[in-house]
């Protein structure tokens, strides 16, 4: 064989070794080619934008998750903190009238608060986070409630400014972005992050090898706190106020994005880029229908089957590498 | 032997991929009679009996039942013929009760209901047919292993087995437990159930079996009566003297420090006082039946898990207690008994498998230093010989000894200089054993100190400089190694054991 030949072959090799790892990836591209050609309005400035602004609050959420689902847990908690985050920044501003940096602060470490007692109840009380998150949920909604007396409240001017836009670009999509390379540095680069690999692979090997593995699990979902906090800034500054049922739901939205970018349940496998497209693959899912005009009744059939079939492709990929 | 064979394998062989596993072995299981697999891991055994029980085809020879040549495609076609396995990972749901267990499957039904009084007097039949007499409503999960065993083996004479399975039955019982089961096999074998024998415990061939197929290396070696001395067997296992099997070799000239210093050292019900000293370029062994301690006490030193009362000192360094790090810090290094469970993140590489003891301490501002960390791996991996695709290769991918290799990868590259072993050897082939030998070789010889659990007494014997022995939670006593025998260290290993359950009783 020629070199030529065998580096063509090399090559081969590589794309489909690429293609099988990025599934999501491969997925997301044909879904917008097949939109750009049902709908000439899919692939226009401002509907690219408007994507852009509608994946930046389930980004930043999944961000948050994709450390826990590596590290092995679940986070229930996050639309729930994200709209308790905003809740609080929006009344320190308001209605105890401090300053706004102070405000978006205090949202940011509420949520980081609420994300690190979830994580002291796993860690420390050992509970499963399933239950943990699932109390943090209600707590948070609840917190949420008395705070604001079920009405919405004004954010401070520096929270209502992450969802304005600086010349043509969109804050979020800078926030998304930013907070994008900030997660996926900690999780590639540090220390904490390997941490929560090995952790979520395997949590008694990770112990006996001397790792923290209690710190590192209060960290974790101390991060996904943070990063529901930010999304809550990003959700109230967009409408210039907190409202008290932002973010139902979310946190499922949240899951999925992280599954479908290839993320395991089972601890241990997750990536930030793959977080990313699987919100990307979402949003665009919604917007594509939204054109078409499909009813959003029917958007929520094709998002469930959508996510049951990149996680079954996914779980095939990995029996096939396997074996 | 006379008489038809229940099941013969006749000059059967299996190859994964381009690795021949079996190369025309051939052994026959007799009417009541016990047939003892003898082998070092990797010989074949597990193969051997997956052949038997249909989980694996031959891909040459031929499988008789009753004389007549069968294909077991599944393991229902062998179980349908009357062949039951007792793995050592046991098939029972912990939760349900042992008449459920027992009646798997076959749930008796009325009126579209489950039929309890007449479930329950079927499991009890099938009790009384191994003369188990427990609660039938308990949870399985509820009893000790022993009796789980007993349990699944009273599952299959009530799924009329006449050929029992019996892989490794005694891994994980006490020497009365095994009494108990080594009777209800005598009972068997007069009522002529054949049965195959698996086990690693030497003494117990001549108590149960009858005949000893040898293999080695996936080959038939020779067939002999299993009142063999064992000696004799351990030559026709091994193919070569045991003093090559176990290379010991006391090359450190330094002074002789103490570097681990145990004193005291309590856990309520489990451990009860233990003293020792390990010193620089020493292998002290820590022998003991199962349930004895010895792994308690490693984990306690290794600050796994607490201690009641006592104190270690590693270097000269009191170590507190139950701080896995602070141990590490001192130059501890712990090989855990179980290295699927409890030492490797199956998933991850062997880079990273190696590297989790150091991550931290070679950061710099909390960011890892991924080309240290490598070419750390890198050197440690070729150094232990880990036989590998690169360093990236999953560590699940591995051989059992090669993981095992990884797992002291973890310590070497941290630069312990105290190792605390726990079966350092269990689950690996004969080549890698040798290459981990002679790692602990290195290891002392570079002024480290060993400190290993092992339940091969010959291990024990060839590898250690003093042996400790455990025996029902405290010391029993010390033997030099070169005056330590296997009915030595077994004596003060038994000596304790039932005074000390009349006193907790």
């Amino acid at each position: 064989m020629t070199t030529a030949v065998k580096a063509e072959k090399r090559q081969h090799l590589d794309i489909k070794k690429f293609l099988a790892n990025n599934g999501a990836l491969v997925g997301l591209l044909v879904l917008c080619l097949a939109l750009f050609i049902a709908t000439p309005d899919f692939l226009t400035a401002g509907n690219m934008l408007n994507i852009g602004i509608q994946a930046s609050t389930i980004a930043v959420l999944a961000f948050g998750m994709t450390f826990v689902i590596v590290a092995a847990g679940i986070d229930l908690s996050v639309g729930s903190v994200a709209a308790l985050s905003a809740m609080v920044s929006a009344s320190m501003f308001t209605t105890a009238g401090l300053n706004g940096w102070v405000a978006l602060l205090g949202g940011l470490l509420t949520g980081a608060a609420c994300g690190a007692a979830s994580g002291m109840a796993t860690a420390y009380g050992r509970l499963p986070s399933f239950i943990a998150t699932l109390a943090m949920l209600s707590v948070a909604r609840g917190l949420t409630l008395v705070i604001s007396d079920g009405r919405p409240v004004r954010t401070a001017d520096q929270v209502s400014f992450l969802g304005s836009n600086i010349g043509p670009i969109p804050m979020p999509i800078v926030v998304l972005v930013v907070a994008g390379l900030v997660a996926a540095f900690l999780l590639n680069r540090t220390v904490i992050g390997r941490y929560m690999y090995a952790v979520g692979g395997n949590t008694e090997a990770a112990r006996l090898s001397g790792i923290p593995v209690q710190k590192v699990l209060v960290i974790v979902f101390a991060l996904s706190g943070l990063f529901a906090g930010l999304a809550g800034m990003l959700l109230s500054g967009r409408l210039d106020s907190a409202q008290p049922q932002a973010a139902v739901g979310y946190e499922l939205d949240a899951i999925a994005a992280v599954v479908i970018g290839g993320a395991s349940l089972a601890g241990g496998v997750g990536r930030i880029s793959g977080t990313l497209v699987g919100a990307l693959v979402l949003v665009v899912i919604r917007n594509g229908l939204n054109l078409l005009n499909v009813s959003s009744f029917w958007q929520q059939v094709v998002i469930g089957l959508v996510i049951a079939l990149a996680v079954g492709i996914d779980v095939l990929r990995r029996k096939n590498t396997i074996h | 032997m006379n008489g038809q064979p229940i099941l013969t394998l006749d000059k059967i062989s299996k190859s994964f991929g381009p690795v021949q596993v079996i190369d025309e072995v051939t052994v026959s299981v007799h009417p009541g009679k016990v047939q003892v697999l003898l082998g070092e891991n990797g010989a074949g055994k597990s193969t051997l009996i997956k052949m038997m029980a249909g989980v694996y085809q031959p891909d040459g020879g031929r499988i008789l039942l009753d004389g007549e040549p069968v294909k077991f495609r599944d393991t229902n076609a062998s179980e349908a013929a009357g062949i039951a396995t007792i793995h050592q990972e046991l098939n029972l749901v912990p939760t349900m009760s042992v008449a459920e267990n027992i009646m798997m499957g076959r749930f008796l039904k009325r009126f579209g209901m489950v039929d309890r009084p007449a479930l329950r007097k079927q499991a009890r039949a099938a009790l009384d047919l191994i003369g188990l007499d427990i609660d039938l409503d308990q949870p399985v999960g509820e009893l000790g292993i022993a009796r789980q065993q007993l349990v699944e083996i009273a599952k299959a004479l009530s799924l009329d087995a006449r050929m029992l399975i019996l892989d490794e039955p005694t891994a994980a019982l006490t020497r009365r437990e095994i009494a108990a089961l080594f009777s209800v096999v005598h009972d068997l074998r007069e009522r002529g159930v054949g049965m195959v024998f698996i086990s690693h415990h030497l003494d117990e061939i001549a108590e149960v079996g009858d005949s000893v197929s040898v293999l080695r290396d996936g080959k038939f070696v020779a067939e002999v009566p299993a009142d063999t001395a064992e000696p004799e067997l351990v030559r026709l296992m091994v193919g070569r003297d045991i003093s090559q099997q176990f290379p010991r070799r006391r090359e450190y000239t330094g002074p002789s420090e103490p570097l681990l210093h145990v004193e005291g050292l309590s856990i309520k019900g489990l451990v009860n006082n233990m003293s020792f000293t390990v010193h620089a370029g020493e292998v002290v062994g820590l022998a003991g039946l199962v349930g004895a301690g010895r792994t308690e006490v490693v984990r306690a030193v290794a600050g796994v898990d607490p201690y009641d009362s006592g104190s270690v000192i590693i270097r000269g360094r009191r170590i507190p207690r139950h701080n896995i790090g602070a141990g590490i810090k001192a130059g501890l290094g712990h090989v855990p008994e179980d290295r699927k469970v409890q030492g490797l993140v199956l998933d991850a590489s062997v880079n990273e498998n190696i590297g989790y003891a150091t991550l931290a301490s070679t950061a710099k501002g909390g960011l890892v230093d991924f080309k240290g960390q490598r070419d750390k791996a890198q050197d440690v991996a070729g150094k232990l010989r880990i036989r590998m695709s690169g360093l990236d290769q999953t560590v699940r991918s591995l051989s059992g000894g090669n993981q095992q290799k990884a797992v002291f990868g973890r310590w070497i590259a941290a630069g312990a200089k105290v190792l605390l072993l726990d079966e350092p050897t269990r689950g690996v082939d004969v080549g890698a054993k040798v290459e981990i030998y002679e790692l602990i070789n290195s290891v002392t010889a570079a002024g480290g100190a060993v400190l290993m659990v092992s339940s091969e007494l010959p291990e024990v014997l060839g590898m250690s400089d003093r042996i400790l022995v455990m025996s029902g939670g405290h010391l029993s006593g010390e033997l030099a190694a070169e005056d330590a025998t296997q009915d030595k260290v077994m004596t003060l290993a038994v000596r304790d054991v039932v005074r000390d359950l009349e006193d907790k009783s």
